[in-house]
């Protein structure tokens, strides 16, 4: 039988929901109708001449070798850090939940990271990192790599992936450590009383019971790289070298903020829009099927 | 309209709350930081002290990127600050709006302020003036491009004397890496500023057609010819053994110089604090390296650096004020003491002359060497500047295929040709967003 709340006022559940509704429409739909409208429009910065050009805009940008490029460069980027942030957090979770002398202390500082903003933790790779300055660029050159970011796209990308992942551990760490000790205890010790070692018991049930977070995280890592990293890149590699890393959300940043393309810019940010809906569709759909609450 | 300008009025008023409303306000928003920010408010300060009608207010905004931006948006709100810094590679966006600027020698002429063109230095005012030499924008922070040189290194290296070509830096490059001493032989920030821009004028060969802009919007990309294909094809070759290590497109890695790492490194004059206060060898700078048998080479160098828009739909009085505050800026005195004391170059003959005649540049001969460039010969179409739109994007561009070439994954000449019909593609789109 369903809970269900009556109201005896019609208007009032509504009237309830106005806020909420509100707050949605000016932060959300209002820029988003914004972008898409801007999309169709050439204008210079200044807004002084503003021409409606229907599609041009996209079919402008899907002229570009650069767009496609920038397309694969988001889809490596994205699956790269997306599974290395997830279980990297799994793994120190996993560890931090066990019974541990200072166990507080070590969650706190894996936490830590969390609290850099993008831009910042860009500067400290780029000068761990930096070819000629980096404190730890010299160990990697001693080694006999040719360690050079600045020209080596692979060598950028990597670095990249680095920074991104870093900052993103300690969020998921966060949850994954929740998720674990939302675990009831008892099963656990019952698998272990029927024969089965930590390997085994964690795959067969602490794992699938994490499902739920393990979803959650799943998209919101994913919504994480695909809009929140430009400052990152930014401040790595600026897109460099050759275009090599520039993502999708880069090169709305670059095209818009930085040349001043606003139309392009927009469409851009439409069709950034749109993947990231079909990706978030497809997860809830497909995956979350999977998933055990 | 008179409600929008009383509200902006009212805004400001209530930001500044000390001010007096007998003033007039000038708002300045600008993008400096450090010693360059206490620069701008000493100079506002110093006009404030001088005069009792008009009140130069200043805002810091962030770097020139936000900065424009910030003044952009503020235009679009209809409460645009009087003076904006805008960074040179945001002339032609600020050109192109008609409306939304005021030229400045209009304004000066209008307010009735004394002004010669002829007074200001053209190889700067070039930059920021119409293909008919009426200034469109007030120079303040410029620099060039200049070759430092560590000459502790040169010495160890066998190298008796500074490069002064092309082929002498080839040269003293592999004679650097040879004594073991340097990673690098020789190197530059600025990437697209410093191998095409720089390059193209310095050669006295075109970047783009119209003179490199100046004459129209129509213009087009040219720095694929031969000469500039080979200038990159003997970089990429000299990459392969880092005889030339490239150092991206910015000025993170001018810490290459100063480190030692690079003996011999191209870079912007305004890099003279930074070099001054880490570099522990001795150093100088010189004039940039040419090919000598271009004919004409070497010619002059364009500037870098920012200038003083003034937006448009202010009243008169205002404008005046603005007009005293440049004419205030333009003092001869006052402009030889910003030079030495802030390594600005000095955007009036007669504050050149007078620094000259001081005997500073016997001491400080580094702070010299962008203004021998500049002067150098009289600037043509090939060297007076450039205007193209939507420039951020074109250097990211050019950039882009410097990189590509350089990385081997593409013939010089390849990424020139792309670099050019790329380029080409922002300024078409640039040329229908520009008010007619």
């Amino acid at each position: 039988m369903e809970k269900r709340a009556l109201f005896s006022n019609k208007l009032l559940p509504y009237m309830l929901l106005v806020p909420q509704l509100i707050i949605t429409l000016v932060f959300f739909y209002w820029p988003a109708s914004q972008a898409l409208w801007q999309s169709f429009l050439l204008e210079d910065a200044f807004g002084l001449s503003s021409e409606f050009v229907g599609f041009e805009n996209y079919r402008t940008l899907f002229q570009q070798p650069e767009y496609y490029r920038a397309m694969v460069t988001t889809a490596i980027f994205s699956s790269a850090v997306a599974v290395l942030a997830l279980s990297c957090a799994l793994l120190l979770a996993t560890q931090a939940d066990k019974k541990l002398k200072a166990a507080q202390a070590f969650k706190t500082f894996l936490i830590w990271p969390y609290a850099v903003a993008p831009a910042i933790a860009g500067v400290l790779w780029i000068f761990m990192f930096h070819p000629t300055l980096g404190t730890l660029a010299r160990p990697i050159k001693a080694t006999g790599v040719d360690w050079n970011p600045m020209l080596n796209a692979n060598h950028a990308m990597l670095l990249l992936i680095l920074s991104a992942t870093w900052k993103q551990i300690s969020y998921n760490f966060l949850f994954f450590l929740a998720g674990l000790q939302a675990i009831p205890k008892s099963v656990i010790e019952a698998a272990a009383i029927d024969g089965s070692g930590p390997i085994r018991r964690f795959w067969t049930i602490v794992f699938p019971l994490l499902s739920p977070t393990t979803f959650f995280l799943i998209v919101v890592n994913i919504v994480y790289v695909f809009f929140d990293t430009f400052g990152i890149i930014d401040a790595v590699t600026g897109g460099g070298p050759a275009g090599r890393t520039t993502t999708l959300v880069y090169k709305v940043y670059a095209d818009g903020r930085l040349g001043g393309d606003l139309g392009g810019s927009a469409a851009q940010s439409v069709i950034l829009m749109v993947i990231v809906i079909a990706l978030t569709a497809v997860q809830f759909k497909f995956v979350e099927r999977r998933v055990q609450y | 309209m008179m409600k929008k300008s009383f509200l902006a009025a009212l805004a400001v008023g209530l930001a500044t709350s000390t001010s007096a409303f007998a003033q007039t306000e000038i708002q300045w928003w600008h993008a400096m930081t450090g010693a360059n920010n206490d620069v701008v408010n000493r100079l506002a300060d110093e006009f404030n002290a001088s005069q009792k009608d008009y009140k130069v207010v200043t805002s810091y905004k962030g770097q020139y990127a936000d900065n424009m931006n910030a003044g952009i948006a503020a235009f679009r709100a209809g409460n645009a600050p009087h003076i904006l810094q805008v960074f040179e590679v945001g002339t032609a966006t600020m050109m192109g709006a008609k409306g939304a600027i005021k030229p400045v020698q209009e304004m000066m002429t209008e307010a009735g302020e004394k002004f010669d063109p002829k007074a200001y230095l053209p190889a700067i005012t070039g930059y920021y003036s119409t293909a008919k030499g009426e200034m469109l924008s007030f120079p303040f922070n410029s620099s060039s491009m200049v070759m430092w040189i560590n000459k502790d290194a040169l010495k160890k290296a066998g190298i008796a004397e500074i490069p002064k070509t092309w082929p002498e830096v080839f040269e003293a490059g592999k004679k650097l890496k040879a004594s073991g001493q340097t990673t690098c032989g020789f190197s530059n920030a600025w990437a697209p500023w410093a191998l095409v821009e720089q390059f193209s004028a310095w050669h006295n060969v075109p970047m783009a057609t119209k003179a490199n802009g100046l004459d129209g919007f129509d213009t087009e990309m040219k720095f694929n010819s031969p000469l500039h294909v080979k200038f990159l094809q003997t970089l990429v070759d000299l990459q392969k053994d880092k005889t030339y290590d490239y150092s991206g497109r910015d000025s993170r890695s001018e810490g290459r110089f100063t480190s030692g790492e690079c003996a011999i490194f191209l870079t912007s004059s305004g890099f003279y604090g930074n070099v001054k206060a880490n570099a522990k060898f001795d150093f100088t700078s010189v004039p940039m390296p040419y090919y000598p048998d271009v004919t004409g080479a070497p010619q002059n160098s364009i500037i870098g650096g920012a200038s003083l828009w003034v937006m448009g739909g202010k009243k008169p009085d205002e404008y005046k004020g603005v007009a005293k505050f440049f004419a205030f800026l333009s003092d001869t005195d006052r402009q030889a003491r910003l030079h030495q004391e802030s390594g600005y170059l000095p955007i009036t003959k007669a504050a050149y002359e007078k620094t000259k005649a001081s005997g500073f540049y016997e001491k400080n001969p580094v702070l010299q060497t962008p203004l021998l460039e500049l002067t150098n010969k009289e600037p043509t179409e090939n060297s007076r500047g450039l205007r193209f739109g939507n420039m951020v994007q074109i250097r990211d561009v050019v950039s882009e295929e410097i990189e590509a070439a350089l990385a081997g994954q593409k013939p010089a000449k390849d990424a020139l040709d792309s670099a050019v019909t790329r380029s080409n593609q922002i300024l078409r789109q640039f040329e229908r967003t520009v008010t007619k």
